[in-house]
């Protein structure tokens, strides 16, 4: 059980942030996750944040999910 | 999109993994995965043809669907057939059969029930509709509790007064320790939930460890994922450890979400719950507490649970036991298929019997029946397949 | 569902040889040498309007695609219309703008029209039902049943796009993006494909119950073995997203703009290259093959090596949360 996937938060207002996944945006409840900022990657689970990933493991799943070119990766490495 | 240099990365990992699996792979090791989605996850990269021979995969009984008894869907559609109700669930109860309906089924006669993604638009629906009783029955383990509690918060804040939560909610390391206390099942270790971990962490599977001398993995649900988690499941075989160690590190914290664990507790207790084929298991459903009885639907409408027998000969009981495998039930792909399914495992996209009977087993060319105890593992003969793939410009 | 109601009911009654053929059109022979093309179907979309189309422009589109997967030219559609009484007059005009639009990018006309209304909530706003008439060329021999070992199956572009942008286009799912149907209609490209090859064995489009279902009916008519490389099959990744967050397989998901063919081997390249000088074949690709192994099943090579079957759709693909 249990479809999760992560995204990128693109905006916060109020208890929810506005998620990105790969260019498919979905508004997410934060009440789970309340410590997330604008730009962290988070782990959705019926539209709520379950877990805040850290940058390096949130690369890392997206490169597992093949959801981002190249050029996307190095520029969040600071190779862009 | 997709680059042809990316997918030959997750194939080569694969690969890597695979050859160590072969390598350490000695005697026959039997590992269960309790996770419905570890189940389509498996079934959907095909990973049953790639493991060597001394490694079966078994299906638990972690498949919310496969669980949920008959007597709950009849209730539950019981409940939608009554005036001004509306019926919310998730999507992966709709084709569960219930004794004469599926939700579905009863759809299509005209009951108002409707799909819903997350717990929150159960809250959004009812405050849009105040003159509809509408009913959330809400299925899902630990992952998915803590979203279904804060919903509930947010319905009595805004005292919202037609919002009903049916719970069919369960845990899922009670039921693991009711299968091994069982002892009737033979398995080396498990392959625990990556979701449900992200929310409880590591130490509720500690039993399996210390008193059952068990191996628990919590892994991802990716392909490499799955292959790593098998990996660390036979290393601590062969080296002779016990432990519940964490495939998933890049989501899965040791302590877990704490926050979500508390939101879970404030609204909901543990009480017995039912599981189809592992029957009455204490403390391992959830009810919402005294504060919340107000929404809860099994009190609010004068519908109880009946129980209901299986339809004979079906042995999902068993199956989701791991005490049985689809080829040895009588009904399975004669009476028992995708399409006309009988038992919930069949139902399922992420039961055993459905994943068994999409996958098939292959010898030769001619579609053969599993006739031995060796579980959902056929082989299929893929020489000419690769020479094909491999020709394809 | 459809697929045992036709067999279990419609059939018993209708049955001929024309109709259980259970290709995309009817081939009808003239007694000179030449065939005509015949087909119907309805449209019940909800919402009526979505991004990359509306219930107009798929009511042509389907039509002529249908007609163009037996290897027709269309040469006319007719149109009836169900409307419930009340219904706005300005969505009906950007219906039949949408309708009028869509036939001229096919080249064909709508020779036939009826009209009626019906009481309101009878027909939920609108239905639209079209039927087509359409000439096969001599020597163009295209039938689910004619799948060969050897074969290479092609596919002009990515999966899933029409019916993720019809879901989302409904509301229910609280998603934004880029996506948009597919809906297209393809005869312009099955033109160029037979210019270039005029042995093709099988044409179908992907609509309801997506790839993996047509392939397995064409498997089965054909009683072929078909493989395909999960690697070479395109999934836009906004779909993708989609399909992960919700659980959704692509490979079952409907399709308005996309064909699948199988091309004996040797001509596969030369058919290829004329689709990617066709604006609906650019991303097109070969993403299996026929064999002799396991007739009647598909199966699917996965991205780590694996093999899975790919069976047909079986009911409504939910979206899941586990």
């Amino acid at each position: 059980m249990c479809l999760g996937i992560p995204g990128k938060v693109v905006s916060i207002k109020g208890d929810f942030a506005e998620v990105d996944f790969g260019g498919v945006r979905t508004k997410v409840s934060l009440l789970l996750s309340p410590d997330v900022s604008e730009g962290d990657y988070v782990l959705v689970h019926v539209g709520f944040a379950i877990q805040r990933l850290g940058q390096q493991e949130a690369i890392e799943t997206l490169r597992l999910f093949k959801e981002i070119d190249r050029g996307y990766v190095d520029s969040i490495e600071g190779n862009g | 999109m997709l680059t042809q240099s990316k997918a030959m990365d997750e194939e080569n990992i694969a690969s890597i993994i695979l050859k160590e699996l072969s390598r350490l792979a000695d005697g026959h090791l039997r590992f269960m995965e309790v996770c419905g989605t570890h189940t389509v996850s498996i079934f959907r990269s095909g990973i049953r043809s790639l493991l060597p021979e001394g490694i079966e995969l078994i299906s638990g009984p972690g498949c919310p669907v496969c669980v949920t008894p008959v007597g709950e869907i009849d209730r539950a559609i019981a409940m939608a057939q009554l005036r001004d109700v509306t019926l919310l669930t998730f999507g992966d109860l709709m084709r569960v059969p219930g004794s004469s309906l599926s939700l579905y089924e009863a759809r299509a006669m005209g009951r108002d029930i409707r799909v819903i993604t997350s717990p929150l638009d159960a809250v959004e629906i009812a405050t849009r509709e105040p003159g509809r009783r509408i009913i959330f029955f809400a299925v899902g383990f630990e992952a998915t509790s803590p979203a279904i509690a804060a919903a509930v918060k947010e319905a009595m804040r805004k005292r919202l007064g037609n919002l009903y939560l049916l719970s069919s909610q369960r845990l899922i390391p009670p039921a693991i320790k009711a299968l091994l206390s069982s002892k009737k099942v033979k398995i080396d270790g498990f392959i625990l939930p990556g979701h449900v971990s992200v929310i409880i962490g590591k130490t509720p599977y500690s039993f399996i460890a210390h008193e059952f001398c068990l191996t628990g993995v919590i892994t991802g649900f990716e392909a490499t994922d799955i292959l790593e988690g098998i990996y660390m499941l036979l290393c601590q075989k062969k080296e002779g450890r016990s432990e519940i160690e964490i495939q998933y590190r890049r989501a899965v914290k040791e302590a877990g979400n704490r926050l979500a664990m508390e939101v879970m507790k404030e609204v909901f207790e543990p009480v017995s719950a039912r599981w189809r084929g592992l029957g009455l298991i204490p403390e391992s459903g959830l009810k919402l507490r005294g504060g919340f009885k107000e929404m809860d639907a099994s009190e609010a409408f004068d519908i109880p649970y009946k129980d209901k027998e299986d339809p004979p000969g079906c042995l999902c009981g068993e199956i989701l036991q791991g005490l049985k495998s689809p080829p040895d039930c009588p009904l399975f792909d004669k009476r028992c298929t995708q399409q006309n399914p009988v038992g919930p495992c069949m139902v399922s996209s992420e039961g055993t019997c459905a994943a068994y009977h999409r996958y098939g087993v292959y010898h030769e060319g001619k579609r053969g029946k599993d006739t031995s105890r060796s579980r959902g593992r056929g082989k299929i003969d893929s020489r000419p397949y690769t020479r094909t793939i491999s020709a394809l410009p | 569902m459809t697929h045992d109601l036709i067999h279990a009911l419609f059939l018993p009654f209708l049955k001929n040889k024309l109709l259980c053929a259970l290709d995309d059109s009817a081939v009808i022979p003239t007694g000179k040498g030449s065939r005509l093309a015949f087909t119907t179907d309805s449209y019940v979309v909800k919402p009526l309007f979505f991004p990359g189309g509306d219930i107009g422009r798929l009511s042509i589109c389907g039509t002529v695609n249908d007609l163009a997967m037996a290897g027709a030219r269309p040469l006319g559609l007719s149109a009836s219309f169900i409307l419930e009484e009340g219904f706005s007059a300005g969505k009906l005009e950007r219906v039949l703008s949408s309708m009028k639009e869509a036939a001229m990018e096919a080249g064909v006309m709508v020779a036939a029209a009826d009209t009626k209304v019906v009481e309101h909530g009878a027909a939920e706003g609108l239905f639209i039902t079209t039927s087509g008439i359409g000439v096969i060329s001599e020597g163009v021999d295209i039938s689910g049943s004619r799948a060969m070992a050897g074969d290479a199956v092609i596919i002009n572009g990515p999966i899933g796009d029409h019916e993720i942008g019809v879901l989302v286009a409904r509301g229910d799912l609280s998603l934004e993006g880029k996506i948009k149907s597919d809906c297209a209609p393809l005869n312009g490209l099955v033109q160029a494909m037979l210019d270039t090859c005029g042995n093709i064995h099988v044409l179908r489009d992907p609509t309801r119950g997506g790839l993996a279902t047509v392939l397995w009916e064409i498997a089965n008519a054909s009683k072929a073995g078909v493989i395909i490389d999960d690697q070479k099959v395109k999934v836009r990744q906004e779909i993708k997203g989609v399909c992960d967050l919700l659980g959704f397989d692509p490979y079952y998901l409907a399709n308005e703009g996309k064909l699948v063919a199988f091309v004996p081997q040797e001509e596969a390249e030369t058919v290829l290259e004329a689709m990617k000088a066709n604006p609906l074949g650019r991303e097109a690709g070969i993403i299996g093959a026929v064999v002799d192994e396991n007739p009647g099943k598909v199966l699917l090579k996965t991205r780590i090596g694996g093999y899975r079957l790919l069976e047909p759709l079986s009911g409504e693909q939910f979206p899941r949360i586990c």
